[in-house]
């Protein structure tokens, strides 16, 4: 039987008297890779702050492993350190070089010597293919080049689990692909991961299951076959019909 | 060459006088400036707080200190003291509390804007790496404050040095006084005195803060 590492049960948040997210129930399991999906709004970055203790919620529960999840809670920064998050902007902390980026939270959170970490690092900037840049600022980088430093900032703390919010979306289209790269490469390594993404064809390779999120509930869930090529719900086809473009000429004009 | 009257300075001890006036401008500058800089620091830090009247009462401090000139302050302090307190204190303590009010406020502005400038994605990427709060601060918020801090407040000093030459107003004998003393005193003999005298002041005001702003600019261009 496969350990459960997050547990998610009748999450309820709200903005002002706006319901953000409403009854929601998710268990990741270890080595699992959740992909999330769903229109602008719906609350998707929402729920990811939440599972980070970024966000109070309303109701419901949160846990990682035994323990959970609270805003505000004592225990948060021990868990943040076993839940590594990367975000949609580039969050690098402009004052420090790649790699003192990725070593701050090691050696003054976790107290681990500063020669391991730096050479576990070294060798993570190697697998995403930035050694060189190990002693550059981040203005000097990329926008791919810095989520993959950003990824490789998560996951030198040996997190449980990484959270993925659209990582790939403030990005050109010609670096999107060296991001993905890498993450599938850590799914490959079975990591457990939540994922929001807007690349479907991503979503498709990564995932082992497949979220379908709208109006702050889960609509449907399942494997990446059924939920994006045999969606069951009219609204999940209506959702994934954005994402197919019609041939010009088959377009009726009324 | 035209006789600028540059002779007066070689007299008696004329030169050293200068260099003595320039002296207390930049004493009275340093002492309110290593006391404005902490205080702004813990103002602009309640200015970005959550206490609302705090903040009032901070703001209107700040606009009072804006709005009136430096020279009304001056003699508001050392003129309204005594009325006030029934206190006198001397021309140059006066100057400094007033440089040190002076200072305290602009610098507070100076902490608020660089503290707001920092944006919150980095506070959050920050505590999702698990950094405590204080840890945030340490490493992540108060290093950027301070870059982006230190060019504004070195020009800040540049000011408060330049700004020196009002207190002269309340009988503090800095550059420009001694300057029209030692003119006042060779008017017969050196009438050009004035042209040298102000030209070597020049000189001095510009010696004292050009390498201030050269730093400002060095450090600028380092942490941008
Ligand atoms: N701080 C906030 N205060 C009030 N409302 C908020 C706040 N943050 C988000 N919201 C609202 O919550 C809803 C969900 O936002 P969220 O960012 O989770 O959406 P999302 O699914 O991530 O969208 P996107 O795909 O555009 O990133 C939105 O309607 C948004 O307006
Ligand atoms: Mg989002």
């Amino acid at each position: 039987m496969e350990e459960t590492i997050l547990t998610v049960k009748h999450l309820k948040k709200e903005y002002e008297d706006k319901t953000i997210l409403n009854d929601v129930d998710l268990a990741v399991k270890k080595g699992e890779v959740v992909v999330i999906i769903g229109p602008s709004g719906c609350g998707k970055s929402t729920l990811l702050r939440c599972m980070n203790g970024l966000e109070k919620t309303q109701s419901g529960s949160i846990k990682l492993r035994e323990e959970a999840i609270e805003a505000g809670s004592g225990n948060l920064v021990q868990i943040r350190q076993k839940i590594g998050m990367v975000f949609q902007n580039y969050e690098l902390f402009p004052h420090l070089t790649v790699l003192d980026n990725i070593l701050l939270a090691p050696t003054k959170v976790q107290k681990r010597d500063k020669k391991d970490v730096k050479a576990e690092a070294l060798k993570l900037l190697e697998r995403v293919g930035l050694k060189d840049k190990a002693g550059s600022y981040p203005r000097q980088l990329s926008g791919g080049q810095k989520q993959r430093v950003a990824i490789v900032r998560a996951l030198c703390m040996n997190p449980e689990i990484l959270l993925f919010d659209e990582v790939t979306a403030a990005l050109d289209p010609e670096m999107v692909r060296e991001v993905l790269d890498v993450m599938l490469e850590l799914a490959r390594q079975k990591r457990t991961m939540v994922i929001v993404t807007h690349e479907m064809q991503f979503a498709r390779a990564v995932a082992d299951r497949v979220l379908f999120i709208d109006q702050g509930k889960i609509m449907e869930e399942g494997t990446p076959e059924e939920v994006l090529e045999h969606p069951k719900k009219e609204r999940t086809q209506q959702f994934l019909n954005i994402f197919q473009f019609e041939k010009v000429q088959e377009r009726k004009i009324s | 060459m035209p006789d600028l009257g540059l002779d007066v300075l070689w007299k008696g001890s004329n030169l050293l006088r200068l260099l003595g006036g320039l002296g207390v401008a930049l004493r009275i500058s340093l002492i309110a400036v290593v006391i404005s800089i902490p205080l702004g620091l813990l103002l602009g830090t309640l200015m970005t707080g959550k206490n609302v009247i705090l903040k009032f009462i901070l703001k209107l401090y700040l606009e009072f200190i804006r709005i009136m000139p430096q020279l009304v302050l001056l003699f508001m302090v050392f003129f309204g003291s005594t009325r006030m307190f029934g206190w006198q204190p001397s021309g140059e303590l006066s100057a400094i509390i007033v440089f040190t009010l002076w200072g305290a406020a602009e610098m507070s502005d100076l902490v608020r804007g660089a503290l707001i400038s920092i944006p919150v994605h980095q506070y959050e990427s920050s505590e999702a790496l698990g950094l405590t709060k204080v840890q945030t601060y340490c490493y992540v918020v108060i290093p950027q404050t301070v870059r982006r801090l230190i060019p504004l407040s070195i020009n800040l000093i540049t000011r408060m040095i330049k700004t020196t030459s009002l207190i002269l107003m309340i009988g503090v004998v800095e550059m420009i006084k001694v300057a029209q003393q030692i003119i006042e005193a060779n008017r017969t003999t050196s009438p050009n005195a004035a042209f040298g005298i102000y030209l070597v002041i020049f000189l001095l005001y510009f010696l004292a803060c050009w390498p201030i702003s050269l730093l400002a600019k060095y450090l600028e261009r380092k942490w941008r």
